[in-house]
């Protein structure tokens, strides 16, 4: 199925599911959080569609990102691929940046399980029904979430300082 | 690695493996639950080489992240550049209006360097999985090979490690005169070399008893747990990228997909760790074949145009100050499967977000369920059937 | 009819005569036992340099698995904050005297990684006393082998004299784009100090 088919098929389920493009013109679906569980199974067990594998589970701080309106939130990404079927979905669900909940997918997509904790650890999404949601790359009782836009860079940690003198990252890399 | 009774007399151990030991490749740690013989649990924890790539790539500009995909995977780094470069040119030309022509000589010198760190890749995959089941020498004779490969690229672009050499609209410098027969003769002198191997690992009788059987994945739990590469053909899933999603080259080439069939004989299974395993030799053998066939494509060096290779586009230079915004995701096949980077950019210089997506990160992934039930003896045959890296799990 | 004569049959070709502690000295040299320990890139280039074009066994080098038979650790990679407790811990149960041996920019000094990483330390000297250092990215075999070397009169004068240098050796030059050498902020351009 191409793009449209696919879009058109889910939003005949779920008409909450949103189309949309990224600026350079990819197509995207706009997923609600609450929506996701159901939309995962439907993508997975529908013969026609069969989602299979999960490409990726990744996510990005939105809080710097040129957009109108300026948004506040953390996207999650989906990016889906059918092995039988050969075709590819994107999906994004956008969680707020204070407190980002996501509905586990691991349920679904084992593969989600380390991709999920990836995107914990380093972006602080808490992903609901998750078997075992805790940090995987940083050590437990690293401060912050690193990929944020407004992570503090640490000034020491274990008592061994991070940063050399006159070193200071106060408000994360200068962008431009 | 430490052992800590769990149960009052003892039948219950928990085994701390790693972060240093020999057979974990790197500073994987695996805390192994094991019940005498018996593997009844197993967590690994990685973060120990976790040098926040993906948070370097929003701090440089596009050109200067290249580098830091030699370090993601510096087993492979030509593919890992490679994986990097083509999901830059895919985001370039996702606005019309850009043009970044690759040269065909730059087409060709890609495939040949890529299908020549995956000899060399696969060849300390192979090695250190015959060393972590306790024989030493194929390690060696790996090792041997890979030095070959090292002089090449040596030659081709001053380092032996980390290469640095594909470059966003090319290469960056082209073939030396003497390269194609370098490589011919590389090749020839390794199909030899494969023999040998195949004789003391791949058909001795110890090595395959103790792969076969061992940890097999079934096709479908691959796909579902997200495995790529090798380890998704050794399950018997056809699928490689090369051939099913070509790119540069490939798809003139013409790639033959080896996928696991029960090579053990009797006593294996589909997707056991010695399928994984000769997966990979039938891959070095096919990577042999597209050298070959690429160095017969190879148009002649144009020393008359100022850049032949591509590596130095002004025009793409000027386009890396200001990409399309938007998103774009690229995968490519690298040894350890597919390498996928997701890139978002907001139409500056410096990207907003990269991520990689690798093999060994869903490979790790799997792990407490493959081993669970398995003998302790079997963990390291399994961590080294996966071949795991470290840096590809904790970027 | 005269006996022939053979290289190494007069008695002063067959007895050495030597004080005990050069004799501890030449042997200690002579078998370097490094820990096998490698946390990233550099780890490659150190299985290389074991491996048979530049075959460390020839200098008496031979990977030990467990700290406690080692004499040498080559810190061969980047160390992170998580790692650099463990470095530490398996320095701790090398037995005395030991030797250490930063190999490549990142644990000398952070390298490529000291500007924009949150999570990597920048040098391993942080956590553990230096011996030798060598520049690069990663080094070649040969840096390694030259590090060695240094290293190795140092043991042979440590063994005979009881000194220990304070001073860490440099080697010089490297082919690392990123520098990461400690004795280049000082201007000194990494000079060997021997």
């Amino acid at each position: 199925m191409n793009d449209a088919a696919i879009t058109a098929r889910i939003q005949a389920v779920f008409p909450d599911v949103q189309p949309a493009t990224t600026p350079n013109a990819q197509p995207r679906l706009c997923v609600p959080a609450a929506t996701l569980p159901a939309l995962a199974r439907f993508l997975l067990d529908q013969p026609d569609l069969a989602f299979t594998s999960l490409m990726d589970l990744t996510g990005y701080d939105l809080a710097k990102y040129p957009s109108t309106p300026p948004s506040d939130a953390i996207r999650v990404v989906y990016l889906l691929h059918s092995l039988c079927h050969l075709h590819k979905l994107a999906l994004w669900v956008d969680a707020p940046r204070a407190s980002p909940v996501v509905p586990s997918v691991a349920g679904i997509w084992p593969a989600a399980i380390y991709f999920e904790r990836e995107v914990f650890d380093l972006l602080g999404v808490r992903f609901d029904g998750h078997p075992s949601l805790h940090r995987i790359l940083c050590p437990d009782d690293w401060i912050g979430h690193p990929l944020r836009k407004d992570y503090v860079y640490p000034a020491e940690y274990l008592g061994v300082a991070h940063l050399r003198e006159g070193q200071h990252f106060e408000s994360g890399p200068v962008r431009g | 690695m430490t052992i800590e009774a769990l149960t009052p007399a003892g039948e219950l151990m928990k085994l701390s493996m790693g972060p240093q030991h020999p057979a974990t490749h790197g500073v994987l740690r695996i805390v192994v639950e094991c019940d005498g013989e018996v593997v009844t649990n197993c967590t690994p924890d990685h973060g120990y080489l976790h040098r926040s790539i993906e948070k370097i790539g929003e701090c440089i500009e596009w050109p200067l992240f290249v580098p830091y995909t030699d370090r993601v995977d510096y087993v492979c780094a030509m593919n890992a550049n490679l994986a990097y470069c083509l999901a830059v040119e895919k985001l370039l030309a996702t606005d019309p209006a850009n043009r970044v022509v690759i040269p065909r000589r730059a087409e060709c010198i890609r495939v040949l360097v890529a299908e020549l760190n995956r000899i060399s890749s696969h060849l300390v995959a192979v090695g250190s999985m015959a060393m972590d089941v306790g024989a030493y020498t194929p390690f060696l004779h790996g090792i041997a090979q890979r030095e070959v490969v090292n002089d090449i690229f040596e030659r081709l672009c001053g380092q032996r490690l980390t290469y640095n050499y594909v470059t966003i609209g090319g290469v960056a410098f082209d073939l030396h005169e003497s390269a194609p027969a370098e490589i011919t003769r590389f090749l020839d002198e390794f199909e030899r070399a494969m023999v040998k191997l195949n004789k003391l690992v791949t058909t001795n009788a110890i090595f395959r008893e103790r792969c076969a059987g061992v940890a097999p994945v079934t096709a479908d739990e691959a796909i579902a747990w997200g495995l790529v590469g090798p380890n998704l053909r050794g399950s018997g899933v056809d699928w490689d990228l090369r051939r099913d999603e070509p790119y540069g080259l490939y798809g003139e080439l013409g790639v033959r997909v080896p996928v696991g069939d029960r090579f053990a004989g009797r006593r294996g299974v589909r997707g056991d760790c010695y399928d994984r395993y000769v997966v990979r030799l039938l891959e070095m053998q096919e990577s042999v074949r597209l050298c070959r066939e690429t160095l017969k494509l190879l148009p002649p060096a144009a020393k008359e145009k100022a850049d032949p290779i591509g590596g130095h586009q002004f025009d793409v230079s000027k386009l890396l100050r200001k990409p399309p915004k938007g998103e774009v995701h690229c995968r490519t096949e690298a040894p350890r499967g597919e390498m996928g980077y997701f890139l978002v950019s907001d139409g500056t210089k410096v990207p907003y977000r990269v991520r990689v997506r690798t093999g060994s990160f869903s490979a790790a992934g799997i792990f407490h369920r493959v081993m669970r039930g398995a003998f302790l003896a079997d963990v390291v045959a399994i961590i080294g059937s996966f071949d795991v890296v470290v840096p590809e799990i904790d970027r | 009819m005269a006996e022939p004569i053979r290289p190494g049959n007069a008695l002063d070709e067959q007895i050495h005569l030597t004080a005990v502690d050069e004799f501890l000295a030449w042997g200690k040299e002579h078998s370097l036992f490094y820990l096998l320990f490698a946390t990233a890139c550099c780890g490659i280039e150190l299985m290389q340099a074991g491996g048979p074009r530049y075959d460390v066994d020839r200098l008496g080098m031979i990977p030990r698995a467990t700290p406690r038979q080692a004499d040498l650790m080559i810190v061969a990679g980047t160390i992170t904050h998580k790692m650099a407790s463990r470095v530490r811990t398996l320095w701790e149960q090398m037995s005395e005297p030991r030797w250490v041996v930063s190999m490549g920019s990142c644990a000398n000094s952070g390298g490529p990684f000291s500007k924009w990483s949150y999570s990597v330390l920048n040098g391993v000297d942080k956590y553990i006393p230096v011996d030798v250092y060598i520049p690069g990215c990663p080094p070649r075999p040969e840096a390694l082998i030259d590090g060695v070397m240094a290293l190795r009169e140092r043991v042979r004068r440590y063994r005979t004299s009881g000194e220990r240098d304070a001073t860490p050796y440099l080697v010089a030059g490297g082919d690392c784009a990123f520098g990461g050498h400690p004795g280049k902020d000082d201007g000194s351009g990494g000079e060997p100090k021997r």
